[in-house]
């Protein structure tokens, strides 16, 4: 069953008097449990797909369903319950939350939007510590962590509400290429272990052959899709 | 709730520098504030309790009219003893009553056989007139602290100038309401401290001298003079006092009586609203910097966590629970500001007080500055800063939880 349905979508922008069209025309459809990139060159529009995916946006013409919600429907507070619900997000920066802790940083979501009472609380977080290997390190504040660190804490901070999706844009630009796989394969993993769906958008040829699927983004357009190496792994 | 104030003390403790730098600024205006209403309302205090319960009283009773033309002093409007005994009836009904004391106040003519000058002189029981003003008899710096027949308590102006001792025989020479002209010798018991205000320079009789000066067949009286058990409530015992008075006519069914606070009769009311418009005005001034100073070191935290609020709302929090870490944030400032000002503020008021500075108001020497601040003023002064810190907070609160999530997270 498709998870997100996308059709002849349209996202415009405008820049001054310019009339920008970031996206032109996309369809697609991904499955629940997937593992898919978005890959292209700077200003393709994969960003801006994510941002439509995530629910961070809003497109301009055409269809796009997400977990069966018409996401042209929601408003700004129905868009923020859905995303705390459905969606986990992993940032190219991290976006840890500086003040607070590893442990606080992946209880945020819990805590602060969706009330998750503290026993649960607790065996969620030790459990994705545990997966993204980073049990031990939970009273270290960001400024204390590796890039790569980061990284595990906010993947982990992605999966922590259950969510059906996972979007990450560029999660390996601040990474060097080791640490970048290592984080891609970490991705992988919990993409097997949680049954959620994983849809990152890079530029990074070597690691987007992980994916399952890949689709190559040009000017706004699907050009090309293709099955990677994540495929039948 | 918790999470939100952990989440604000950790944010502002991470520009700790900005953060003293505003909390300093907020500490040091209350502690301003606090100082200057302990000092002033010392100070207003000491002389609103000076000038009613060494002259005035909290109260004072006359029939109508008699305040209009005090200056003259005229016996015409004197009350007869029938309608004083009325009076006294009304007052016996009022349990806020503690004292009161009928006076006739007339003015004479005062000789020590070398000299003569004019006075003004209050005759009164002398028992009522000291249970009315507790601190009459500190004023009287010389003789006897109470008052006998034949007896004068003169001012101390005309003691020293006239040349006159405890001891000494004057004459009081007065022209009673038929305008026949009475003298009698009285002997000075005693010399009273001039004060500032209405009957600051006045000498004091006997009732009964005063009586027999005026020649007077029944006692008639010019004003009663009211003090009550709680000072705080003359407002409520005046307009219970006004009520039942203004049911009482004359046979033109006008009034009779006319009832008037301290407030009414001492110009010293006017110095105590300007004391109260200062405090007033201090106050506002530390609204506005305590708004001015949170609101600027709240956009500057708005400005500078942008991508943070592009992360959160990204997760989903909600708007409201944005603006609600920023106004917590605020409120938190505010607070603390607060709590700081008040313990400063209060250990200056402390130190003040040990330090026993004495101040002159008028001829009233080496008055004892007693400055002190009560929970209502640190209550309401937190409150008055918390409220404002929170109301500072929310314009960049509120454009933080509108900032659309996919700009902030674009912020450089």
């Amino acid at each position: 069953m498709a998870l997100i349905k996308a059709k002849n979508l349209v996202k415009d922008y405008r820049v001054g008097e310019v009339l920008i069209r970031a996206i032109n025309g996309v369809s697609f459809e991904i499955e629940e449990a997937s593992f898919v990139s978005f890959v292209g060159p700077s200003g393709s529009g994969k960003t801006t797909l994510l941002n439509l995916i995530g629910c961070l946006d809003s497109p301009t013409e055409g269809n796009l369903f997400v977990a069966g919600e018409d996401v042209k429907k929601l408003d700004r507070r129905q868009g923020a319950l859905f995303r705390s619900k459905n969606i986990g997000f992993i940032f190219q920066d991290f976006n840890l939350i500086p003040v607070l802790t590893v442990y606080e940083n992946i209880e945020y979501p819990l805590i602060m939007v969706l009330n998750i009472p503290a026993k649960e609380r607790k065996e969620r977080i030790m459990k994705l510590l545990d997966a993204v290997g980073m049990l031990g390190q939970e009273n270290k504040y960001p400024d204390q962590l590796s890039g790569g660190q980061k990284q595990r804490v906010a993947i982990a901070r992605a999966l922590v509400t259950n969510p059906k999706l996972v979007l990450a844009d560029e999660p390996t630009a601040n990474l060097d290429h080791k640490t970048a796989y290592t984080v891609i394969e970490l991705m992988k993993k919990m993409q097997d272990e949680f049954k959620t769906t994983f849809i990152f958008s890079t530029h990074d040829q070597k690691i987007v052959g992980e994916a399952e699927i890949i689709y190559t983004l040009e000017d706004g357009q699907i050009v090309d899709m293709k099955e990677g190496k994540g495929r039948g792994n | 709730m918790g999470n939100l104030f952990k989440i604000a003390i950790r944010n502002l403790r991470r520009y700790s520098r900005r953060t003293m730098l505003t909390l300093s600024l907020i500490t040091i205006g209350v502690t301003f504030v606090l100082v200057f209403a302990g000092v002033s309302g010392s100070f207003k205090d000491m002389m609103i309790g000076q000038i009613t319960d060494s002259m005035l009283g909290h109260i004072q009773i006359h029939r109508k009219g008699y305040l209009a033309s005090i200056d003259s002093l005229p016996l015409t409007m004197n009350m007869k003893p029938q309608v004083v005994k009325k009076l006294e009836g009304i007052f016996k009904q009022i349990p806020d009553i503690e004292a009161y004391s009928p006076r006739i106040k007339f003015g004479a003519m005062f000789s020590s056989f070398t000299q003569t000058t004019n006075i003004r002189l209050n005759g009164v029981y002398p028992e009522m007139e000291m249970k009315t003003l507790p601190l009459l008899a500190s004023r009287i710096s010389k003789g006897a602290k109470g008052i006998k027949k034949g007896e004068i308590i003169i001012p101390e102006l005309f003691a020293r100038g006239m040349k006159i001792n405890v001891g000494d025989t004057v004459v009081v020479i007065a022209t009673n309401k038929d305008g026949s002209v009475n003298g009698k010798q009285l002997r000075v018991s005693g010399i009273i401290e001039s004060a500032t205000g209405p009957g600051g320079r006045d000498g004091y009789v006997h009732i009964e001298d005063a009586m027999e000066i005026l020649r007077m067949e029944e006692m008639e009286i010019s004003e009663i003079a009211i003090r009550l058990k709680n000072f705080q409530k003359f407002h409520d015992v005046h307009n219970h006092l006004s009520n039942i008075l203004s049911n009482e006519k004359n046979k033109q069914g006008k009034p009779m009586f006319e009832a008037h606070t301290w407030e009414r009769l001492s110009p010293f009311y006017n110095i105590a609203r300007m004391i109260d418009m200062m405090s007033i005005f201090i106050k506002v001034m530390l609204i506005a910097i305590v708004l001015i100073s949170v609101m600027n070191v709240m956009i500057m935290a708005v400005y500078e966590r942008i991508r943070e609020i592009g992360t959160i709302a990204a997760i989903g929090t909600l708007p409201g629970k944005i603006l609600s870490m920023f106004v917590v944030e605020g409120f938190l400032l505010g607070i603390t500001g607060a709590i700081a000002g008040n313990i400063l503020g209060t250990a200056i008021i402390y130190v003040l007080k040990l330090f026993r500075i004495t101040f002159d108001f008028g001829r009233q020497k080496g008055l004892m500055l007693s400055p002190s601040v009560g929970m209502t003023d640190i209550l309401l002064i937190s409150l008055i800063v918390s409220i404002v810190a929170v109301l500072g907070s929310l314009q960049p609160a509120f454009k933080a939880s509108r900032m659309e999530p996919i700009k902030a997270l674009r912020h450089v």
